[in-house]
């Protein structure tokens, strides 16, 4: 085990590390305000860290949905990290094995995915992992603590600090959707799909997680037909 | 049903997206309609979860919408990830706090 190597990866996913805490502590209290225990948030975090599907997931565990909703809402919400694993499986060689892969995989959250693309040397294990760590701890602690201070804290404090999760998203997609004619384009079909599923007659009786997985289908695969992609942004 | 089933369904899946892709297959999706379709995917997805949803997320409507408005205003003039989040937060507390008060 090379330490220096893995030193560099806990100091790059320091800041990552903390926000997670932040946007976690949100989940942790959001999931203890629809009635999650407080051990089964922090085991949802630290099973699939993942902030959209954990989002979904709830939702769906909350309205007693199918597993087979479940399992389906998270491929589709989670679709991307497949591309991130591609694309990072080619940047990190042959040198690596099977083994390192299969934890590596693990920690495929967007942010670390970035940081890893954006290292200057050659990706080593130690490096991966040490990214992985802070960010991590960070996710899990901050569910913990947002539960634990969720059950004590008043409902008008839990309901604002849910509210993060849904910001989090908005600070997400707005800024490449401001750059980015095509993607606004998907957002706002997501929008218009989205808003018939809650008010349209009919429509909103389909339950809430099926409803992301059509609206997401329906908009991404319009845009990918009107809109291909080109190369350049296929390798960002 | 249990929870932990919900949690091992999620938890499972979740994981295989991320684990085959590097363990299987080592060339890159040629298909550029699904290279452009998986690009969009996240940008829909967090759209389609945050709006409608967002407004019933609170006690009143009006507190979900501040909480959209100011995300979004932030989002758009660059600030990061933890401000938007934070001040999205904040604006549900203030607008409840002034629902109270009339």
């Amino acid at each position: 085990m090379n330490w220096e190597e893995y030193r560099v990866g806990v100091n790059r996913g320091l800041p990552v590390g903390m926000g997670y805490f932040s946007v976690s502590f949100g989940f942790g209290a959001m999931a203890v305000s629809q009635g999650v225990k407080a051990l089964d948030a922090v085991l949802i975090s630290a099973t699939n860290l993942t902030s959209a599907g954990q989002f979904a997931g709830l939702t769906l565990i909350v309205a007693a949905a199918t597993l087979w909703e479940m399992v389906l809402t998270q491929l589709v919400i989670n679709s991307r990290y497949a591309l991130m694993s591609l694309a990072l499986s080619q940047r990190m060689g042959e040198r690596i094995g099977l083994l390192p892969r299969l934890f590596i995989a693990f920690f495929n959250t967007d942010e670390i995915f970035a940081l890893a693309m954006a290292r200057e040397k050659p990706l080593t294990v130690p490096f991966l992992l040490g990214l992985g760590t802070l960010p991590f701890l960070g996710w899990t602690l901050g569910t913990l603590c947002g539960a634990l201070a969720g059950s004590v804290l008043p409902v008008s404090i839990r309901t604002a600090l849910g509210v993060m999760l849904y910001g989090m998203f908005v600070a997400i997609v707005v800024p490449p959707a401001k750059q980015n004619r095509d993607i606004l384009a998907g957002v706002v079909l997501a929008l218009i799909f989205s808003c018939l599923f809650a008010w349209a007659p009919g429509l909103k009786t389909v339950s809430p997680g099926l409803s992301i997985v059509i609206c997401t289908v329906a908009a991404a695969g319009i845009c990918a037909a009107l809109f291909p992609i080109k190369d350049e942004e296929a390798a960002a | 049903m249990s929870i932990y089933a919900y949690i091992f369904a999620m938890a499972l899946t979740t994981y295989l997206i991320r684990v085959l892709p590097m363990t299987i297959f080592r060339k890159p999706i040629k298909s550029r309609f699904l290279r452009s379709f998986l690009y969009y995917v996240p940008y829909c997805c967090l759209t389609a979860m945050t709006f409608p949803a967002i407004l019933s997320s609170t006690a009143s409507m009006l507190s979900g919408a501040a909480a959209l408005v100011v995300a979004v205003f932030l989002a758009y003039r660059g600030k990061s990830l933890i401000v938007v989040a934070l001040s999205s937060s904040a604006a549900v507390l203030i607008t409840e706090w002034i629902l109270a008060l009339v």
